[in-house]
């Protein structure tokens, strides 16, 4: 028995390298949000151009909505761009963020590639984004009917992303009275 | 040629001081200035992780300063304006992180760890002093005559 002892450090290592390959696989630029379960906080946003709508937390309740923070200069919005256009088409409703931009670099650049979205704002500060908590672009946040954030995506919507997290989250968010 | 090293020298060291923050970013009041400086030495910059938004120059970084002397001009105690990012991006963008229940593995993990190991270093020696390393008296009595042989030896 007192021999089996030796074998307690080997036994104690496991679950250190099981954390370890944990922590290999955590992407440590990955925040997690502080807006999960909470309502979004309150912004007010002009249009990018006269003849868009503006964006306001008020906007963005009554169904469940993606708000995607998105920016002229931001080069992986261009990869996310194709398919927010496809979710478009499929009736997906997608608030816009143009954070940190000018208006109308921000305008220029839905008019160049399309304009995926019900509603956009510009927040040329980047104060709504940081009340967000967003530290870069593009990122993405699951809205309920009831105003309340629900899921944060960091980095482009990719197709695999929204088969396997933000479209079944959105199919339940629908279902939910 | 030294004096170009010493001039070359001295240039670096001035080097060295230069930081992220600009002037049109520091708040005219001297003293809300510093109390903002020390703050943003202890809030990390979300881009970068490893330094602090008072060393980055990531434009996010750029952004949380100017909001940060915001917040102190309009009255906040240093405590608020943390609490104020903490809100937004999490305790974690803390460089000294708090002492909550959350963190108590973090902090006391490594003394714990030495406890663990203070015990089994404890265990192990009283093991080994108890039975097998005692003397009885023939073994000291042969202990002695080996210590005189070897006296002997030395003269």
């Amino acid at each position: 028995m007192r021999r089996l002892l030796f074998l307690a450090p080997v036994l104690l290592l496991v679950p250190v390298l099981a954390g370890f390959g944990v922590g290999l696989r955590h992407d440590p630029s990955i925040l997690p949000s502080q807006l999960i379960g909470k309502p979004l906080p309150a912004f007010s946003l002009p249009p990018l151009s006269p003849d868009r709508t503006g964006l306001a937390t008020a906007d963005l309740a009554g169904e469940p909505v993606l708000l995607n923070v998105f920016a002229s200069w931001c080069v992986a919005c261009r990869v996310e761009h194709p398919t927010l256009m496809r979710l478009k088409d499929q009736g997906v409703k997608i608030a816009g963020l143009d954070w940190k931009d000018e208006a109308a670099d921000g305008a220029g650049w839905l008019g160049q590639n399309g304009d995926p979205y019900a509603l956009t704002g510009n927040d040329r500060t980047g104060r709504a984004g940081i009340d967000l908590g967003v530290s870069g672009v593009p990122e993405t946040f699951v809205i309920d009917r009831r105003g309340q954030v629900r899921y944060r995506q960091v980095g482009p919507i990719t197709p695999e992303v929204w088969a396997q997290t933000i479209g079944p989250l959105m199919a339940k968010l629908r279902a939910e009275s | 040629m030294k004096r170009v090293l010493l001039i070359a020298a001295t240039l670096s060291l001035l080097a060295g001081a230069a930081r992220a923050v600009t002037p049109d970013e520091q708040l005219p009041d001297r003293k809300l200035e510093a109390r903002a400086r020390a703050i943003s030495q202890e809030l990390r910059c979300v881009v970068c992780q490893n330094q602090s938004i008072d060393d980055s120059e990531a434009p996010l970084a750029h952004d949380l300063r100017v909001l940060l002397r915001e917040r102190i001009a309009a009255g906040d105690t240093d405590a608020q304006a943390k609490a104020y990012l903490v809100q937004r991006y999490g305790s974690f963008v803390l460089l000294r992180p708090p002492f909550r229940p959350e963190t108590w593995a973090l902090w006391l993990g490594p003394l714990g760890v030495l406890a663990v190991g203070g015990i089994g270093v404890v265990v192990y020696f009283r093991s080994r002093g108890g039975g097998a390393g005692a003397l009885d008296a023939a073994d000291e009595a042969e202990l002695d005559r080996l210590m005189a042989t070897a006296h002997e030896g030395d003269d």
